[in-house]
């Protein structure tokens, strides 16, 4: 009743970081208590280490890519803010609450998801994916279920598809593009609700 | 002065006994009594369904006073941070993600979009997982005025935070009194009971009979006592201290129990024989495994260790489902010992537990110990509703193994490269073959991620 587990008062800044990413109280105050919940030692900050503790990212082929998305080049430890403004991309497009009037995109705009999705590509963030880099890619998805000739081939395809500046590169451009024959990429999405009974559960 | 006490105490005494003796007499002849002989006055049913009506009222009372107050009620699974779609394969999802129903491509086909699929499910976990939700308490859907399942029901209302005081002083105050008196009474009789466990037991043909192995779901260690109540085991477990080792060691003086160290556990040898000993002796009674080898919280059923199942005998497997709606019987032993959680129990306002005896199984020719495992692990899941989970229940205390990586990649490929493996070996050899240079390895890809 009175005694609830936490309450947005440990949430610093809470306020700003609501109305930042369009998160809800109740959802930031969950994702407060994973982020706590993660932070085994309770540093109050995450580490690599934190979220390779996670099993369904350590079974995850790009686990390494996307968890390294969330540190900044240079970065050894990611706090509460940060954890929430890269989790915020994956919120559903329909349901900005906060029209602050600011010219700024939305943080979960189509263009931000993509920007993402592309740096899971783009390591060196250079801006361009290098055959190299797609081929990383490429391996850690596939793992040794593929030959490295299929690898090739699949890699020339997609480059050529996809490169319209024949820089051997794929630039963020050209990769919105390809995105643009595909239907809306799929991302997790949040506030809305969950099917109460799904196997039983 | 003296002299106008002593009638007061004396009538004290006399108010103290007589309210003693009933209190026993009471006990006694409405409870133990006829638990021995089975006889049931219909009071469980009475007394949950008025504790569900009271409930339905408190939570309307909440969401009326939240309306007013502008405020939204926190509701765990209907305001839940992960929207679940019903759950597809890889395969589907690819399908989804292209675009492209039900079109078959005959060559490999990556597209840069394919990476939303991990990415989508790698962020999911993050922010939420299976094998975490596993090992914390299930979140209930409406508050049972127990402060203990409270997450995030703040103060609202007024007339429910005066349900709830009054709640605290029946709990405590009748009772747990009355539960501790009996366990007390129960113990030395070595039983221990909570008053009201309502049981509804299934199937009762399907009862597990000498020289078989019987498996349950594990959710707490009344689990035992509900199922012992139905029947005679042999328990194997870890070896406690304290009040649960004191306990256990008096029941091996009676009966055959094996218990072992959890180090012990890597001898599999050792205790593979105590068991296989134990049920060739058809004279014995039947043994009781859990398999899951930890306490889950009883919304899903992890991986069941192979050990059991080598051993060649019958299987007879038991779902066993606590109500959550009355009182949270699941044990979380790294926050709580044993005492703090049958204080819990004894203060929740009961313990309601299904019962369902399934069909005896054997392994089958050409089934290893994990396929029948996983089988029997199918079968409580479905019996009981839980979900059916691969996740090792020693993920409490470890980590993942790589297989389930490979596993994901395996299906990728598939989606790709397709079903055909037979085409595609004997078409990859030609091409290596004549391509030797595709063996110019970039260092970095075969570091894989």
């Amino acid at each position: 009743m009175g005694s609830s587990s936490s309450s947005m008062d440990h949430i610093p800044n809470a306020e700003e970081l609501m109305q930042e990413t369009g998160f809800s109280a109740a959802h930031l105050l969950r994702l407060y208590e994973r982020f706590e919940f993660l932070d085994k030692d309770q540093t109050g900050e995450l580490r690599p280490e934190d979220f390779g503790a996670i099993g369904g990212l350590a079974l995850n082929p790009i686990g390494d890519r996307i968890i390294s998305a969330f540190f900044s080049p240079g970065q050894e430890t990611v706090d509460f803010p940060s954890f929430v403004r890269v989790l915020a991309h994956f919120r559903p497009n329909g349901t900005n609450r906060t029209r602050n009037g600011t010219q700024q995109e939305p943080v979960n705009s189509r263009t931000r998801k993509l920007k993402f999705a592309f740096q899971l590509y783009d390591q060196d963030r250079d801006g361009k994916i290098s055959r190299a880099e797609l081929l990383q890619v490429l391996r850690a998805m596939l793992g040794i279920q593929v030959t490295e000739e299929q690898l090739q081939s699949i890699a020339e395809r997609a480059i050529q598809e996809a490169d319209l500046d024949r820089d051997d590169a794929i630039s963020f451009d050209e990769f919105k593009k390809v995105q643009q024959v595909s239907p809306h990429p799929q991302t997790p999405t949040k506030e809305t609700p969950l099917h109460p009974t799904e196997g039983g559960r | 002065m003296t002299w106008s006490t002593f009638p007061v105490d004396n009538l004290l005494c006399r108010c103290l006994g007589i309210s003693i003796t009933v209190w026993w007499t009471f006990l006694f002849v409405f409870i133990i009594i006829p638990a021995v002989f089975g006889v049931s006055f219909g009071m469980r049913r009475f007394y949950m369904r008025t504790l569900l009506k009271i409930f339905e009222w408190a939570m309307l009372r909440m969401e009326m006073g939240a309306k007013e107050k502008n405020q939204e009620l926190y509701k765990p699974y209907s305001n839940g941070i992960i929207a679940k779609e019903p759950p597809s394969s890889l395969q589907q999802e690819m399908q989804e993600l292209r675009g492209s129903a039900g079109c078959l491509r005959s060559e490999p086909e990556f597209e840069m979009a394919d990476i939303f699929y991990f990415c989508r499910r790698g962020v999911e976990s993050i922010v939420d997982d299976e094998v975490t939700k596993c090992f914390s308490a299930q979140e209930l859907e409406s508050w049972n005025l127990l402060t203990r399942s409270n997450y995030n029901f703040r103060h609202i209302s007024l007339r429910v935070t005066v349900l709830w005081g009054f709640g605290v002083l029946v709990r405590y105050g009748v009772l747990l009194p009355l539960r501790v008196t009996l366990a007390v009474t129960g113990i030395s009789l070595l039983l221990v009971l909570t008053t009201l466990v309502g049981f509804l037991p299934n199937r009762e043909e399907n009862k597990p009979q000498n020289g078989g192995i019987c498996v349950a779901n594990h959710t707490t260690p009344i689990d035992v006592i509900i199922l012992a109540n139905d029947g005679c085991y042999s328990l194997v477990g870890q070896a406690h201290g304290g009040l649960m080792g004191m306990i256990q060691r008096a029941m091996v003086k009676s009966s055959p129990h094996i218990w072992f160290e959890r180090s012990e556990v890597k001898d599999r040898h050792l205790v593979a024989k105590r068991l296989g000993d134990h049920v060739a002796d058809k004279t014995k009674q039947p043994i009781l495994i859990f398999p899951e080898g930890t306490c889950i919280n009883n919304t899903s059923v992890m991986m069941f260790k192979k050990g059991s199942f080598e051993i060649a005998c019958t299987v007879y497997p038991v779902a066993i489902k606590y109500d959550p709606r009355f009182g949270d019987a699941f044990w979380n032993s790294s926050k709580f010992g044993m005492v703090n959680y049958l204080l819990r129990m004894m203060s929740s306002w009961a313990i309601v537990c299904s019962v369902w005896y399934l069909p005896p199984m054997n392994r089958e020719e050409g089934e290893d110990a994990v396929q029948f495992a996983n089988r029997v692990k199918a079968a409580i899941a479905a019996q009981g509703g839980l979900v059916d989970l691969i996740w090792d229940g020693g993920l409490k205390r470890t980590k993942v193994k790589d297989a389930f990586k490979e596993e994901q990649q395996k299906l990728y490929s598939q989606v790709l490269v397709g079903e055909q493996d037979q085409e595609d070996q004997s078409g990859d050899r030609q091409l290596e073959e004549e391509n030797p240079e595709g063996d110019r390895n970039n260092q970095d890809s075969s570091k894989g991620q």
